[in-house]
């Protein structure tokens, strides 16, 4: 079995519009594995998920990000997300004008065909391997299998989309582009329990599937029961106060922040 | 004056600069400068009768009298007395092709443009052959009765339907450039649709292809009879190379009762081009018209496509895109003129600008008395690219009647950080990014293009963002 963790996070301190919000998290990452970033509000978890994805308002003031043992931070964020890595936002934004096929396709070519095929390329991209026919059969099985609406692919890019379809589409991505790492960002937010079900049975069967590592970010138990954990962390402070398997998830819960602190915190690393 | 004027000035006062002496003997030319000689050389030259050679002449009298506009874009370089008016149609622009800018041909390059097509845009060759195709689709359309000729031909072949209708929408006394353009116009197109005929396949002056339609002062009328319906294609995406930076056109339209008309533009202009427009349209009982323009070329273009609804109704709408780069100064805009009760009219407007590039909308949205119960929309949205670049919008709303609904919303804004950032979170290099979300931004002009207008504008606003157009 290799060594290599899939991601490797080494005392990262994280630093956001001129405040320290991380600091010193360390955190280690397999394909297969599921993790759990839990916390309260303004703790930093999803200044985790931004750091990793490179977002450049996300300022890495000391220590690694790894994948497969390469540098990280060296990368922007779309050689990033060319090698694997996927970050399925809290509030996605609104691309007007663009649809949802056309930003779909655009997307995979990049993480499939190493280059977008420009417009300019009369051979439709055949030149690359690309055939828009076999993607737009792809896109409306993924579409199938999500139960998603086949007429939001004509629908400009989240523009005037539900919350709860702008969830899907952000799952919908994730199984087009096959992450090797994917980053679910409060992803059960604002969901019904139909969508959430057919969102988190979604997700937990495609990061099965293609034996991906999972990081969850979450409030609430409730996407867990479709995504199992393997490992939960509690993030304070702007560190990882305490890892635990997925008993802490009810733990933190029947108990609250303060107990699991007290308890916990000084035990662990 | 910085250096940049001073070259501008250069141009516009010269003749054509590339190669063209060698082909003086062949050519007739009237002298250079503006007079009453000029313009009966050119009404002699087309064997025209006495009352349009009379027209041109008092337009010309017009034009002399004319203040220049105080407004707009910068017109103190142009200079009158140092251009030509008049070229026959027959004649090359250049003596061959390594005369064509670099930038130009890099461009026919990367919108694969055929070679033949190559060498007449680049003003090398006057005559495109497309006459096979021409033909086959002239037929139809003269089965129908549907008359599309050269403004010339009609004054020849149909003179008493052009008497009625000429400088009846746009006199010669409506501003300076259209009394230029009344004197001295040639080429352009004259178009009639008998009633109830609709014109399936876009009508593009592209088919008919010849110096003339490409000129510096195109003429175009067309009447729309009842019923009817027809669209109109003017254009091309790819750059136009024109040594003549004085570019004056006047286009009419009238749309009688129950009839609808599109009029699509795309302009591109190579950027030594002064392009001063005047297009108006009358729509009237229950009559739709439809202006669609792009202006992607050009050093300065003053066009405001407007449309007067003179009866219960009639329908009027505007969707204009301006793309404003380096040394560009894109002055578009519309205006909706409500004459009679129950008419609506909608503008969009979408401007770019980038590089130092200025882009404003210039609109007019006006309810006269008694002209109730109407509806009015504008939306203008600009882009800008960078803090070198420049966006203003001069609306202009004047009602004076009862239960008028008139909206105005406007937007500024750049490329958002966030859209940048989603968009590379899913693989896409900035660059990449970027052309997306600029061509999402436009998206709501280009998909009422006809298609290979819609491809070819993609094209070039991608091209455009590289900043390799020249």
């Amino acid at each position: 079995m290799s060594a290599t963790p899939l991601l490797a996070i080494e005392d990262l301190h994280v630093k956001v519009a001129e405040k320290q919000i991380l600091n010193g998290v360390n955190l280690s990452l397999n394909r297969g594995e599921v993790h759990v970033l839990l916390g309260q509000n303004g703790t930093g978890k999803s200044t985790l998920a931004y750091a990793i994805a490179g977002h450049p308002n996300y300022i890495v003031t000391q220590g690694r990000i790894l994948l497969n043992g390469e540098d990280f931070l060296a990368l922007a964020a779309d050689e990033r997300a060319r090698r694997g890595v996927f970050l399925a936002f809290q509030a996605p934004i609104a691309v007007p004008g663009v649809s949802v096929a056309n930003f779909l396709r655009t997307a995979y070519q990049a993480r499939f065909h190493g280059a977008v095929v420009p417009a300019t390329d009369k051979t439709g991209g055949q030149s690359s391997g690309f055939s828009v026919i076999a993607f737009q059969k792809k896109l409306l099985a993924a579409m199938k299998g999500l139960k998603i609406d086949p007429a939001l692919a004509s629908r400009y890019l989240n523009d005037g989309f539900s919350g709860g379809e702008k969830k899907q589409m952000e799952i919908l991505q994730m199984a087009l582009l096959q992450p090797v790492l994917a980053m679910l960002d409060e992803t059960d937010s604002g969901l019904d329990l139909d969508k959430l079900q057919v969102i988190g049975e979604g997700a937990a069967r495609l990061a099965q599937e293609h034996n991906m590592g999972v990081l969850v970010i979450t409030h609430y138990k409730r996407l867990l029961s479709y995504i199992k954990p393997t490992n939960v962390h509690l993030l304070l402070d702007g560190r990882i106060a305490v890892s635990m398997g997925p008993e802490l998830v009810d733990e933190l819960e029947a108990k609250g922040f303060e107990y699991i602190k007290n308890t916990y915190a000084k035990r662990s690393a | 004056m910085d250096e940049d004027s001073a070259s501008i000035a250069a141009e516009i006062g010269t003749e054509y600069k590339y190669g063209f002496h060698e082909e003086e003997k062949h050519t007739f030319r009237t002298k250079v400068g503006l007079s009453r000689e000029t313009v009966e050389e050119i009404s002699a030259q087309k064997n025209e009768p006495t009352w349009m050679r009379d027209f041109r002449l008092r337009a010309l009298e017009t034009f002399l009298k004319k203040p220049m506009p105080h407004w707009g874009g910068d017109l103190s370089h142009i200079n009158f007395e140092t251009i030509t008016y008049y070229l026959r149609p027959t004649d090359a622009k250049y003596s061959n092709w390594d005369m064509v800018p670099e930038e130009i041909k890099h461009t026919y390059d990367k919108l694969g443009i055929p070679e033949d097509e190559r060498k007449f845009l680049g003003g090398v060759g006057a005559q495109y052959d497309s006459e096979v195709v021409y033909h086959s689709l002239k037929s139809q359309w003269e089965a129908k009765g549907v008359l599309f000729l050269s403004p010339e031909e009609a004054v020849l072949r149909y003179p008493d339907l052009v008497k009625q209708y000429f400088g009846t929408i746009v006199p010669p006394g409506d501003n300076k450039f259209a009394a230029l353009n009344s004197a001295v116009w040639s080429g352009g197109s004259f178009i009639y649709v008998p009633k109830g005929v609709k014109v399936d396949i876009p009508l593009q002056a592209y088919f008919r292809i010849n110096a003339k339609n490409m000129g510096q002062f195109e003429r175009t009328l067309i009447i729309v009879d009842e019923g009817a319906f027809v669209h109109y294609v003017e254009g091309c995406t790819a750059p136009i190379y024109s040594s003549d930076s004085l570019h004056s056109a006047v286009v009419e339209i009238i749309v009688k009762p129950g009839a609808r008309c599109r009029y699509t533009t795309i302009q591109n202009w190579s950027t030594n081009v002064y392009n001063l427009v005047t297009k108006r349209a009358v729509a009237y009982q229950d009559a739709t018209m439809e202006w669609v323009d792009g202006n992607i070329g050009s050093k300065l273009t003053m066009k405001y496509p407007a449309i007067y609804m003179l009866a219960p109704g009639a329908r009027g709408e505007v969707l204009s895109v301006a793309f404003a780069g380096k040394g560009q100064h894109q002055d578009a805009g519309a205006k909706v003129v409500h004459c009679a009760p129950h008419t609506s009219s909608t503008i969009t407007s979408k401007s770019i600008s980038r590089n130092g590039g200025r882009a404003s909308y210039r609109g007019l949205c006006k309810v006269m008395h008694g002209a109730d119960d109407c509806r009015s929309r504008v939306v203008c949205d600009a882009l800008i690219l960078d803090e070198k670049s420049r966006s203003d919008t001069y609306p202009v709303i004047e009602v004076d009647a009862e239960r008028v609904s008139v909206e105005h919303e406007a937007s500024v804004s750049k490329i958002s950080e966030e859209q940048l950032f989603y968009l590379m979170s899913r693989g896409l290099s900035e660059d990449e990014a970027a052309k997306m979300i600029v061509t999402g931004f436009v998206e709501p002009l280009i998909k009422e293009l006809p298609m290979e207008y819609a491809v070819e504008m993609n094209r070039l606003i991608e091209l455009e963002m590289e900043g390799t157009v020249g």
